[in-house]
């Protein structure tokens, strides 16, 4: 990481700070707020979040390591989280999952070349009554078939 | 593509009119009294699926002694089969959010929190421009409605997809900045909650009838259901059926008598409660929802004869292994022990003395975990291995058939 690129990263880290407080209440929110920008949150934010906040970085790992939503690994500049609960799988989960995975030439938990898409399964997305389901970045998507879903991934940048 | 369908529903309860704001107004009138004695013998009990008497819980923080209480609205449903939230979210936040001012009003907080499961992130702008115009109308904010002394806000956070955050110190955990792992009760919320100030801890869809009870009242409300089970229930249908969706229907009402309404044909089962619920099997579909028989937080979902239940059974253990917090032994390791014993029965590789004693680990599970999920994972387990032992065992050339 260059040092520029550091600097940044820390008056970021310091403007979420200030927005949401110092209090151990704002950690989950301050980690969001990075992972929803930067799709992961890296060594170094961690240990500034931890500066920051007066807490132990390992605190801020473990919480991190805890939801399934937060990153500590690099990840594509697109997240895709398909559903694998029951009602989705019902409804088609594995059509669209091999049509993704054919299309795209990675598996799930992996991240394309180009660094285009990571994909990962999630569990149920609350869309039991329209599946198969599945979430591009913050927006749910829903009654997918294999072209639509494709379709969807190849509009990512 | 996105979920955005805005027509409006029609009910007994939930789903029939109401005015934005109506309730609160009707709660300043008739005071903090009366509002506990409306809801008390109305018999509300929680909606999210252990049904605890919502009067009491209300009672028992209205009666603590401190500076600040909190009411937290859990929005964060996870259980598989389960997005009643999602429509009234969606299409009704006015029920929730006057819910949680009554609420607010009644026990004496000043801070409403809305937890919001993470994958529910897309409604929240919407979500918080409908805050914005509630505290335009003075239904939040200062001197609520005109009354002086009353001064309520409600704010709103994101989970960040974690099953276990629906249970309510977990949500609270999660809340609070920490890893959402449940803490030993006692101490419950009601004393001790969010930052260690009394909290309520509601369901959505608890909060949303709050309003409708105050306007009609508890006899009115009492009606609907049946003796032990007073009102109606949100019932999110999924699986193999003509109509999925949302419905509200009274208590009472059979698993039949749903099953019809739905459209489902040539079913087998229908797992009542989500992944931790029960799989009732055709031999039992005369029961009947409701405290005295079926609890349920509302997830119907519905197989039907083609469906494998192995499968279903692996896809719930997957989800319980995935979602355990990790935090007791009983639950982290018990559940990928069922998770292997289901596994061993895909391969044909098991003995049933090891099926016994795993079904002997789910016993064990359901006493020594500390919160409801492993308390409640190897539900299915024990329910879709003895319900469905023909299926499962006796086929597929592995006994009875000389194929």
């Amino acid at each position: 990481m260059l040092v520029f690129e550091k600097n940044s990263l820390s008056q970021e880290i310091e403007n979420l700070v200030l927005q949401y407080g110092a209090n151990r209440s704002a950690l989950l929110q301050i980690l969001q707020a990075i992972q929803r920008k930067h799709k992961y949150i890296s060594d170094f934010a961690q240990q500034e979040v931890a500066r920051l906040m007066n807490i132990h970085p390992v605190e801020v790992n473990s919480v991190i390591s805890f939801y399934s939503f937060l990153h500590s690994k690099l990840q594509g500049r697109n997240i895709v989280k398909l559903c694998k609960t029951i009602s989705c799988d019902m409804a088609g989960k594995n059509n669209i999952e091999s049509a993704i995975k054919r299309e795209l030439g990675i598996s799930f938990n992996e991240t394309t070349n180009d660094n285009r898409i990571s994909l990962e399964y999630t569990s149920c997305l609350g869309q039991c009554d329209c599946g198969p389901a599945m979430i591009i970045n913050e927006k749910v998507y829903t009654k997918l078939d294999p072209e639509t879903a494709v379709n969807l991934l190849n509009e990512l940048k | 593509m996105q979920n955005k369908t805005k027509t409006k529903r029609s009910g007994q309860i939930i789903f029939s009119p109401y005015s934005p704001g109506e309730g609160i107004k009707k709660a300043l009138s008739i005071g903090r009294e009366n509002i506990l004695f409306e809801l008390k013998s109305s018999v509300l009990k929680g909606r999210g699926g252990a049904g605890f008497p919502t009067s009491t819980k209300w009672m028992l923080s209205a009666a603590a002694v401190a500076d600040k209480k909190f009411i937290v609205c859990n929005a964060d449903e996870g259980e598989p089969g389960t997005f009643k939230d999602r429509v009234l979210l969606n299409e009704y936040p006015e029920l929730i959010f006057d819910g949680m001012v009554i609420a607010g009003f009644t026990i004496g907080a000043q801070t409403g929190i809305v937890y919001l499961r993470g994958e529910y992130e897309y409604m929240l702008e919407e979500l918080e421009d409908y805050l914005i115009k509630m505290r335009e109308k003075n239904l939040l904010g200062k001197s609520i409605l005109g009354k002086e002394g009353f001064d309520f806000d409600i704010s709103i956070r994101l989970g960040s997809g974690a099953y276990v955050c629906g249970e309510e110190t977990a949500l609270i955990e999660s809340l609070e900045g920490y890893r959402g792992e449940p803490r030993n009760r006692p101490p419950y919320p009601v004393d001790t909650g969010y930052m260690g100030y009394p909290t309520v801890v509601n369901n959505v869809e608890t909060l949303s009838v709050v309003p409708h009870i105050l306007i009609k009242g508890a006899e009115w409300f009492k009606k609907f259901g049946t003796e032990k089970s007073a009102g109606t229930k949100l019932f999110s249908v999924s699986g193999d059926c003509g109509k999925p969706g949302v419905y509200e229907l009274p208590w009472g009402i059979s698993v039949e008598q749903l099953l019809e309404l739905v459209e489902a044909k040539n079913t087998k089962a229908v797992q009542v409660g989500g992944a931790s619920g029960t799989c009732v099997p055709k031999s039992q579909f005369h029961r009947k929802f409701g405290y005295e028989d079926l609890p349920t937080g509302g997830s119907i979902i519905i197989f039907n004869e083609s469906r494998s239940m192995l499968k279903v059974l692996k896809n719930f253990m997957e989800f319980f292994v995935e979602e355990s917090c990790g935090q007791c032994t009983p639950c982290r390791i018990g559940n990928t022990k069922l998770l292997e014993g289901v596994e061993k029965i895909e391969k044909g590789d098991f003995s049933y003395a090891y099926l016994n004693t795993l079904k002997d680990l789910g016993k064990t599970m359901q006493v020594a975990s500390k919160c409801g999920l492993g308390q409640s994972s190897p539900n299915s387990f024990i329910s879709i291995l003895e319900n469905f032992k023909d299926e499962i065992f006796h086929t597929n050339g592995r006994g009875g058939k000389n194929a």
